[in-house]
């Protein structure tokens, strides 16, 4: 059962994952991250039902989130470049909305079922030998969550460009006083975060379903990034494990005393617990405010 | 009266006040007093810890050691401990460097902020605007426009405080400063950014509020025209300890100074 | 020209104070009033009265409310649906359990009960900001409604969790028809708006912009950061919890706790954005607005539909509906970020001159 969790965890790490990417870029915590999931999924499965070949639609789907992250940043991101953060919030809250409109008029809004070739069954040798039950797609879906998170760590860390990202990040005037050309620099990120999303997209529906409960995993999210804190990778990790896990250990132990049903908040519980305590997160940099 | 006449007994007293921020050494084993009615100056150069001396005074910061006396009404108060909350309420005030007005506010509701310790009506009272609300409103609206006249912002009253000039905009938080009837006043580099004119006119406004009001004044300033010509007393600071204490001449003239900050005329 | 302040001399800080110290705008303002009270329910039909006038008012509480916690007080908070469900809940159980209270008296105290809720989850403001406090926020709006559905005292153990407000009476006069509950809610509207703006306009109105501005200055001139943050959060919750009560017993009926999801939280956050974030009168304009929107847009499809002959579905629409207030919200934040109340200030500047050209 902790297993359980902590793989449920992964899947909020994926989501988390974006919302970092973004944040790390661009300062911008950009709450239509769970609308860009769905919108990815609805995309590709949609395509799917059509008879498009799998890795076309993949393809196709990818192009399309490249596409919005460009006008995203030229329509919302430009306009608003030095504004508060909250403000910026705020704008990707509106971002949400059109998100969401914008998917279900164009592809429709009954469910769909997605399905990857992976099923959602225990591993019996696994069982058999160790009385585990693990699921070979939670399992496919962490071997995915860590390339993904590997591959990004390294981005940041080692190219050009992911140098580029984390100075923009820390501070767009300074980023542009040394010729960082901001603009191509947050496409590439939204792009990015667009690709993390439809990799989040297609695990999340294949599970659940492509519907527009989608957009709420990005709340799931947000107490996850409070727990690894805004920035880090590796935090949206190790947060999306302890959500996970904690959350479907409460659930069990917890629930049956005050009613059941405590998934719903104690995500957010924990979160504020940290926010109190600790508000940068676990792998996040303490923020000083200087008077 | 002569100025140096009416400058009385020690209000102020700071003992042995070391600050640190993690590795950073602000302030190291500072000692000076300040004097009731006097105009104090805090010189020295950048980084000296001159505004983290001012935010210890009046409790944005906590020294790790050393202690903060005050004499209020005859009777000595001593805290290393003290928030900025109760400093207000002990009757200092203060403006800031990078200037700390509310921009999304008037002039006028700016200045009338500065009155908030003096009012004593509920929220309730203030919702139906009836009796006590209404009255201290209007009391303490009179007391905010005679500060106005006395800074000459009345022309620019109405306006959000956003929208003003530098200069006017200093004017302003002196002018909420003021407005707390405060026994100390603290002013960090009050004419920085200023050109010759708005300098002449804020050491007027600086000595005419001590002159007037007979408000304690410490200030943290950079030009040393405007330091040797209002203060009464010297405080230098450098690499966060004090090098030098004493009258304008006496401080110009110390080798100390010269050499960590003045420098010699060539 | 007919705008003019010409002559209009304030001569003591009295006049000046006043709400409305222009007397054209004093004239507006009573017109309005009496239009509002006197003309609409003669002249409006029950679907107006009903389904448009009186969720509007109701929602302007709300907007308001929440103006007062993030446009006054700069604190964030999308946990408005949760402040209005306690609000409904705890107004159901006060007549329930206490009816020689009476109505009024009841959504008092449910407010109240709304505004010690809004203080619990407002506690961590004192040590968090921004959109932090956003979060702490969702946990309460989360928190609030499993409670409200899994508790049964509040729904008076209710199988489906789902509550009958009963009818409205005072003093033996029942408020049962929509003429009568939009009057009840107007008047009731109509007095906590103008404590409202009284509020705002006096010291608790301006140590809240203090705060919202820059809470270290407002700290070091002696406002209390603690008692500020928390009475924010206390007023607001209190207006929203009004609104909550007004929204179960004047225009729903039939409550249910998914009627205060997170959904509504933001579409009233929409409206002051909208609408204009600390202003009292942005409020209203910005809960007029999205009150208006999709009936405007239902309108302009229909009328679409049939010129071109085209059949749009209701789906469509409404997901239109959704990218317009997702694309609006984008609009104001990046052109007028101050919403409809600057526009409607900008306005009344040029009506000045009018019909001068300078």
């Amino acid at each position: 059962m902790l297993i359980g969790g902590l793989l449920a965890g992964v899947m909020y790490s994926l989501v988390a994952l974006g919302f970092v990417l973004i944040y790390k870029a661009s300062g911008v915590f950009n709450f239509a991250q769970g609308a860009m999931v769905f919108l990815a999924a609805l995309t590709f499965v949609s395509l799917l039902e059509r008879g498009v070949n799998f890795w076309v639609a993949l393809v196709i789907t990818l192009a399309v989130m490249v596409v919005l992250g460009i006008s995203i940043e030229k329509v919302v991101l430009r306009p608003l470049v030095n504004q508060p953060p909250i403000t910026l919030f705020m704008a990707t809250i509106g971002l949400t909305f059109v998100l969401e409109g914008l998917s279900q008029a164009v592809w429709g809004s009954q469910p769909h079922g997605l399905d990857l070739g992976i099923a959602d069954l225990p591993m019996q040798w696994l069982a058999d030998a160790t009385g585990m039950f693990i699921s070979q797609f939670d399992l496919f879906a962490s071997g995915i969550a860590a390339v993904l998170v590997a591959s990004l760590a390294i981005f940041f860390q080692y190219t050009r460009i992911g140098r580029a990202l984390r100075a923009v990040a820390d501070d767009h005037q300074a980023a542009l006083a040394v010729g960082i050309p901001l603009k191509h620099i947050w496409a590439i990120v939204w792009s990015v975060a667009g690709f993390v999303a439809l990799v989040a997209g297609l695990m999340w529906g294949a599970r659940n379903g492509v519907q527009y409960s989608l957009t709420f995993i990005a709340l799931k999210a947000l107490p996850v990034l409070i727990l690894g804190g805004f920035e880090s990778i590796p935090g949206a990790i190790v947060g999306g494990l302890i959500i996970g896990a904690s959350e479907k250990l409460a659930e069990v132990y917890i629930g049956p005393m005050v009613g059941g049903g405590i998934e719903s908040w104690f995500a957010y519980a924990i979160a504020l617990l940290f926010l109190l305590v600790r508000p940068q997160g676990l792998f996040g940099e303490k923020i000083i405010d200087r008077v | 009266m002569s100025r140096e006449q009416r400058i009385g007994e020690t209000v102020l007293s700071v003992e042995n006040v070391s600050l640190a921020f993690g590795g950073v050494k602000a302030l190291q084993d500072v000692s000076f007093d300040v004097r009731e009615h006097e105009v104090r100056a805090i010189i020295g150069p950048n980084g000296a810890g001159k505004s983290s001396m001012l935010n210890v005074i009046n409790g944005v910061y906590h020294p790790q050691q050393g202690t903060i006396r005050l004499c209020a009404n005859g009777a000595w108060k001593q805290f290393h401990d003290m928030d900025s909350h109760e400093a207000a309420a002990m009757g200092i005030a203060r403006t800031f460097q990078n200037i700390a007005l509310f921009k999304g506010m008037t002039v006028l509701d700016n200045v009338m902020t500065g009155r908030n310790l003096k009012m004593r009506a509920s929220f309730v009272e203030q919702a139906i605007w009836i009796g006590r609300a209404r009255r201290e409103e209007l009391e303490h609206r009179r007391a905010v426009e005679e500060i106005i006249d006395f800074m000459e912002i009345q022309h620019i009253r109405k306006a959000p405080v956003g929208k003003l000039p530098y200069g006017l905009q200093k004017r302003v938080e002196l002018a909420r400063a003021l407005a707390a009837e405060p026994r100390l006043l603290l002013l960090d580099e009050p004419m920085s950014g200023m050109n010759l004119e708005e300098k002449q006119d804020m050491c007027r406004f600086v000595l005419d509020v001590n002159d007037h009001y007979g408000t304690t004044v410490v200030l943290i300033e950079h030009d040393m025209g405007v330091v040797m010509d209002i203060s009464d007393r010297v405080v230098v600071l450098d690499y966060g300890r004090k090098i030098a204490d004493g009258t304008p001449d006496e401080v110009r003239a110390n080798q100390a100074v010269i050499d960590a900050y003045l420098g010699v005329a060539h | 020209m007919l705008y003019r302040e010409a002559g209009q001399f304030k001569s003591t800080y009295a006049e000046d104070q006043q709400i409305f110290p222009i007397r054209q705008d004093r004239v507006a303002v009573l017109a309005l009033l009496v239009v509002a009270f006197v003309v609409v329910p003669l002249v409006a039909n029950q679907y107006w009265l009903s389904a448009i006038l009186t969720p509007f008012l109701i929602f302007a509480l709300a907007a308001l409310g929440l103006n007062i916690l993030t446009g006054y007080a700069g604190q964030l908070s999308l946990g408005t649906a949760a402040f209005m469900a306690a609000g409904a809940f705890m107004a159901y159980n006060f007549v329930l359990r206490m009816p020689w209270l009476g109505i009024i008296p009841s959504f008092i105290l449910a407010g109240i009960c709304a505004a010690a809720v809004g203080i619990v989850f407002g506690l961590p403001s004192l040590r968090i900001k921004g959109f932090y406090l956003a979060v702490a926020t969702l946990a309460c709006q989360f928190f609030v409604l499993w409670a409200i559905q899994r508790i049964g005292w509040f729904t008076n153990n209710s199988a489906t969790g789902v509550i009958t407000a009963q009818s409205v009476e005072i003093l033996g006069y029942a408020f049962d028809s929509p003429e009568r509950k939009y009057l009840l809610t107007l008047a009731i509207v109509a007095v906590l708006a103008l404590l409202a703006k009284n509020l705002m306009r006096s010291e608790t109105g301006r140590a809240f912009m203090a705060v919202r501005d820059m809470d270290v200055a407002a700290s070091v001139i002696g406002i209390p950061m603690m008692k500020t943050k928390l009475l924010a959060f206390a007023i607001s919750s209190f207006y929203c919890g009004v609104a909550g009560a007004l929204y179960a017993y004047t225009y729903l009926g039939t409550v249910e706790p998914e009627a205060f999801t997170l959904d509504l939280s933001f579409r009233i956050l929409f409206m002051i954005i909208i609408g204009g974030v600390g202003s009292i009168l942005g409020s209203f304009l910005g809960a007029a607005f999205i009150t208006l929107l999709p009936i405007f847009l239902n309108v302009l499809f229909g009328a679409a539909s049939h010129t071109f002959g085209l059949d749009i579905s209701h789906a469509i629409v409404s997901n239109i509906e959704l990218m317009i207030f997702g694309g609006l919200i984008i609009f104001f934040l990046i052109v007028e970020p101050h919403g409809l109340a600057r526009l409607w200030q900008i306005a009344k500047e040029k009506l000045r001159l009018w019909p001068f050209p300078h």
